[in-house]
């Protein structure tokens, strides 16, 4: 793998990830150094064991091997109040958004303030109030998230990640599904926040032009390892074949479609 | 052979302590947890308001088919003065607790089971924990509580329709003076009854609840199937486990309460 370009004060330092479920190795010592107030971007192919890998950051999914630190201390070996204060500290964004359906949007946005802080209910809702102004969604508070669209509720979501004011906010896939407009406008929004609040931001994605703009990291995850870590210009600039494959998968494409369309047989990479 | 009854055995008791574990967890969590009454309230009305109409119409026609059965039965040793007896001891010692919780599994249950394995199919759970909150503060001890309320009430309203049942079959539509039916209602059901009926019903709501609210909370532990199947099979299970549990329970502490006149 390539080296980090900034030796900087790491947020999160993940060494050596493990993670297997029955046959199938999915994280085979995956290496990730997260720069404090900085946005990484995982990218990789669908399958590649992205959000696995989020999901061991976020404790959601416990690591067969390796060391997840953050701030400084190993989360591997931390007690439950240790664990308590990193959940604290930390929001995930989940690709489903997975909001309470039977919570109006303000009542999801105010959960995590009511279930894990001792801040008057009062407060709690101006801050919820707050969140969900940030994200023009004031009018829709009593609306249930089936009654927004997904546009609105990957907002709600994100609202709810925010309220909490946390250090470190985990994306999983946070523009699946968007059209392109919708896209650009999650990514506008994850920057806007992260420079407003100023949090860690990890995400994970498939889509390459957009976090190349917006991330001041990027990564590339495949074969169970990471590839390749390094600022955007590094990652448009690297000889390394998989890094290549994944950013120029468009001429790719365009070419084997010409191919295709002059009669030619094609083999794909995937088929191979 | 051997082996298979052994891991089949090594599982059971994992599970049970699992079991174990889950809702001593659901009750200890509760305690200091914010907004418990209003999510109490909130599972009350769920199975109590809703499950009303469905344990009303059970419990009439029960009582409508004890009053007319025993009725006859009496009547040929002479002895109908004694329906109210048998109706009311019928009701209130076993009859009564086991179909209320039954009908209480078949809706609140098994609502409650297959909305927990929604929440965890859509990583609502995972959600809650991710932001560090209780998840079984939030989702399983507000149930447990609001049962431990409902099912002794519920339990108490089928009782009382279903002496009306028994009313109705023995004096309105048969030859039974209504005085005696009810003065034998009166002079047969005494203290210690009411108390095993209460028991009863507590234990059931609580055993059948944790039970529903177990296997929802675990659809995605399940290695047989995944997704939709996985909520529809923890239901499954959840209302026959709770089923079965409901009536070796009823054994179990009627006869450890029994009491010979």
């Amino acid at each position: 793998m390539s080296a980090p370009d900034t030796a900087t004060d790491l947020f999160l330092d993940v060494r050596s990830v493990h993670k297997r479920f029955g046959e199938n190795i999915v994280l085979a010592g995956v290496d990730l150094a997260v720069p404090r107030g900085s946005v990484v971007t995982v990218l990789g192919k669908s399958g590649t064991g992205k959000s696995v890998f989020l999901k061991c950051l976020a404790g959601i999914v416990r690591p067969d091997a390796g060391e997840i630190c953050f701030d400084g201390n190993a989360l591997n070996a931390a007690n439950a109040v240790a664990r308590a204060e990193f959940r604290r500290r930390c929001s995930y964004l989940f690709q489903s958004n997975a909001l309470l359906d039977s919570l109006t949007a303000l009542e999801n946005v105010a959960l995590p303030l009511e279930q894990t802080t001792q801040i008057p209910n009062r407060e709690i809702r101006e801050r919820s109030l707050e969140a969900l102004h940030q994200l023009d969604l004031e009018k829709h508070r009593d609306r249930y998230p089936s009654q927004l669209s997904g546009g609105m509720q990957k907002r709600l979501a994100l609202a709810r990640a925010i309220v909490t004011r946390p250090e470190l906010v985990l994306f999983d896939e946070p523009t699946a599904g968007l059209d392109p407009l919708r896209r650009n406008h999650v990514f506008e929004m994850i920057v806007k926040y992260q420079r407003q609040f100023g949090f860690t931001a990890v995400l994970v994605t498939h889509d390459l032009p957009e976090a190349l703009v917006a991330s001041d990291q990027v990564a590339l995850l495949d074969g169970g390892r990471m590839q390749f870590q390094g600022t955007p210009e590094a990652f448009n600039r690297s000889e390394n074949p998989m890094v290549r494959a994944f950013r120029d998968s468009p001429v790719s494409l365009r070419d084997t479609v010409a191919a295709l369309r002059r009669g030619e047989t094609v083999t794909s990479e995937e088929d191979l | 052979m051997i082996r298979v009854i052994g891991q089949h055995s090594l599982s059971l008791v994992g599970e049970l302590g699992d079991f174990a574990v889950f809702t001593t967890r659901a009750f200890t969590s509760a305690v200091g947890s914010r907004k418990l009454g209003r999510r109490v309230t909130r599972a009350v009305y769920e199975q109590g308001v809703r499950c009303l109409p469905v344990i009303v119409i059970v419990a009439l026609f029960t009582g409508l088919v004890l009053g007319l059965q025993g009725y006859y039965v009496l009547n040929r040793f002479g002895s109908e003065g004694l329906l109210g007896t048998l109706v009311s001891l019928t009701l209130v010692r076993e009859l009564a607790p086991v179909l209320a919780a039954l009908m209480l599994v078949g809706q609140a249950g098994s609502a409650l089971a297959a909305e927990l394995g929604i929440q965890r199919n859509s990583e609502q759970i995972d959600a809650l924990e991710t932001m560090g909150a209780s998840t079984h503060a939030y989702l399983i001890s507000p149930r447990l509580i609001a049962a431990l309320i409902v099912f002794p009430i519920q339990t108490a309203i089928f009782t009382l329709v279903g002496l009306y049942g028994g009313y109705l079959s023995g004096s309105v539509l048969l030859n039974l003076q209504s005085g005696v039916y009810w003065s034998a209602v009166h002079n047969a059901v005494e203290g210690q009854d009411v108390r095993e009926c209460f028991t009863k019903a507590a234990v059931f709501g609580l055993l059948t609840i944790a039970i529903c609210a177990y296997n929802g909370f675990n659809a995605h532990r399940r290695r047989s199937s995944t997704g939709a199947r996985a909520v529809s099979a923890s239901t499954t299970r959840a209302v026959v486990l709770s089923s079965i549990v409901v009536l070796a329970a009823d054994y179990i502490i009627t006869s450890l309460l029994v009491h010979h006149p």
